[in-house]
């Protein structure tokens, strides 16, 4: 779906979210919820320390108006800006203080939810779309922690190998699917059924501790991520 | 309680050291407690997919120590396995490590050492990082204080990066790197006219340990030497450390004034020299003690804004 039109069926009431140099910035309304404030990035674009620093100002800006209402970061991104003159500059800090406002917004009483409807890799899917309370896509979402050809430069292994791997297992290879199984998406919404109606649904069922790892193991997609991590709060709970 | 004993004072170098001999070297003498240690075999579900060797303890370490007498958590990578590169088990304990600390009221050390996510487990690898990044963020909302210690032979590239992006307080060494995207990927993805990999000068100007101090991306630097690892963490405890919305405004500003006043630098050495660093062409030479004194008053710091 193009971004037009997922705006469009979000918020039939209207919206003035649009883009500017590959960031989403706005707000709409939705029946029964009032005002959302949308923001993120389209087009594919990569998120350096530039793009970084504007998006974390307007989520701080939106934390500082204290009004409450959710945040939905749309993302259809590349991966961070590999650059010298961004690493030179601190990426690590941008993307970090990125991901800390969005985490921040939430702890504030802002309801944070991801939309992948595109693609995402690497730092800018951790600073966003991985950093939201719940994250949805759309079908068609292509996220991707490195691509097949990269990968197989990487392992040294043919990508005729790595597919036949992929069939196996969905631990590393790019894809909606794959990734939905470690739990990383809540949920793939319905292209067919209003947009809004889905937002609304998601927005009404309250928010809870991040339980991404125990879906994972529920979904098969992490067998071992939540065990490990409840017995090491055990062991250093005891003694 | 028997008073805090240092642990063995010879000189060991942190980057040659394995995460083991960090954290013995670290803490108190004997004071280390491993949670879920080499011999619990917890090891990666993945690896055997393509016919890699597994470790026990997956490359991760974790376990409660006392620092000077404080009991603190601690973590630490191995970088000598697959890269100290973050897989499921591996993020899991570091995951798990932060919840407790949350929960308990307890202080952390990280000990990096990471090129990031574990490509052979590359969706779990991901998603490890956004959820340690969560309870990073969530313990210290919660007041707990997390030291990042940098300064392995993998450096902290990647997801361990942001991770480190969200500590309370950074201590690194000349050696340590820290950035997104390494040398090698970035001449990978781009080509070697935006960098050269093999230039090692260049990659340490421009990710290396002193130039993240100088710019304020890490708050102390030290030694390659365990004890000084040991007293710079010592130090960084100062009960100090927030996480509220005025400490996310005044990094907003940090940054902000940081892109207006070197966003057009083309390397570390114009920015050095912008910072008023007397002699910027001098500084990857310096030892320590002179870097510090030329760096003092000059470089620009993170306090209340990390």
């Amino acid at each position: 779906m193009k971004l037009d039109d997922i705006l469009a069926a979000l918020f039939p009431n209207g919206h003035d979210v649009a883009v500017a140099d590959g960031l989403i910035a706005g707000k709409g309304s939705l029946a029964g919820v009032g005002d959302i404030h949308a923001l993120g990035i389209a087009g594919q674009s990569p998120l350096g320390v530039d793009g970084a620093l504007v998006l974390a100002g307007r989520v701080l800006e939106i934390v500082r108006t204290g009004d409450g209402a959710p945040i939905l970061v749309l993302v259809d991104s590349s991966s961070q800006r590999m650059s010298r003159r961004d690493e030179l500059l601190g990426l690590v800090e941008y993307l970090a203080h990125l991901a800390k406002a969005l985490l921040l917004a939430e702890s504030s009483g802002h309801r944070t939810i991801g939309l992948l409807y595109g693609g995402s890799a690497a730092g800018a899917f951790i600073a966003t779309a991985l950093a939201t309370g719940t994250l949805v896509a759309l079908p068609g979402a292509h996220p991707a922690v490195m691509d097949l050809p990269s990968m197989a430069r990487v392992t040294k292994l043919s990508i005729d190998i790595l597919k036949a791997k992929a069939e196996a297992t969905p631990v590393f290879a790019p894809g909606l699917e794959n990734l939905a199984q470690t739990g990383a998406i809540h949920a793939v919404w319905d292209a067919g059924r209003p947009l809004a109606q889905q937002l609304a649904a998601l927005l009404a069922q309250p928010p809870g501790p991040d339980a991404r790892d125990r879906l994972g193991a529920e979904r098969g997609g992490r067998p071992k991520a939540v065990a490990i991590a409840e017995w090491v709060v055990r062991l250093a709970s005891h003694g | 309680m028997n008073a805090p004993v240092a642990p063995d004072t010879r000189p060991l170098s942190w980057y040659e050291a394995s995460a083991r001999q960090r954290v013995a070297a670290l803490a108190d003498s004997g004071s280390f407690v491993e949670f879920i240690g080499p011999e619990r075999r917890e090891t990666s579900p993945h690896l055997a997919i393509f016919d890699l060797p597994e470790q026990f303890d997956d490359g991760m370490i974790v376990g409660r120590v006392t620092l000077d007498g404080r009991a603190v958590l601690v973590a630490a990578q191995e970088g000598r396995f697959m890269g100290g590169a973050f897989g499921e088990v591996h993020g899991a304990k570091l995951t798990g490590l932060l919840r407790a600390a949350r929960a308990l009221g307890r202080d952390v050390l990280i000990l990096f050492d990471t090129g990031g996510v574990r490509l052979q487990e590359a969706n779990a690898g991901e998603l490890a990082i956004a959820e340690i990044l969560r309870a990073l963020v969530e313990a210290r909302a919660a007041g707990v204080e997390v030291i990042g210690l940098i300064g392995g032979r993998a450096g902290c590239y990647g997801g361990g990066g942001l991770i480190a992006g969200s500590c309370s307080t950074l201590i690194i060494s000349e050696q340590g790197r820290l950035g997104v995207s390494g040398p090698e990927v970035i001449e990978t993805n781009e080509g070697v006219e935006e960098f050269d990999s093999r230039d090692r000068a260049l990659v340490w100007r421009t990710m290396g340990g002193k130039h993240r101090y100088l710019i304020g991306g890490a708050d102390a630097f030290v030694d390659d030497d365990a004890a000084a690892f040991r007293k710079a963490a010592i130090e960084a405890f100062d009960g100090g450390a927030r996480f509220e919305f005025a400490t996310l405004e005044a990094e907003q500003q940090r940054l902000e004034r940081r892109l207006r006043r070197f966003g057009g630098a083309r390397d570390a050495t114009d920015i050095w020299a912008g910072l008023g660093v007397t002699e910027p062409a001098e500084v990857p030479g310096l030892a320590t003690e002179e870097f510090l004194r030329r760096a003092a008053d000059k470089r620009e710091t993170a306090d209340e804004a990390r």
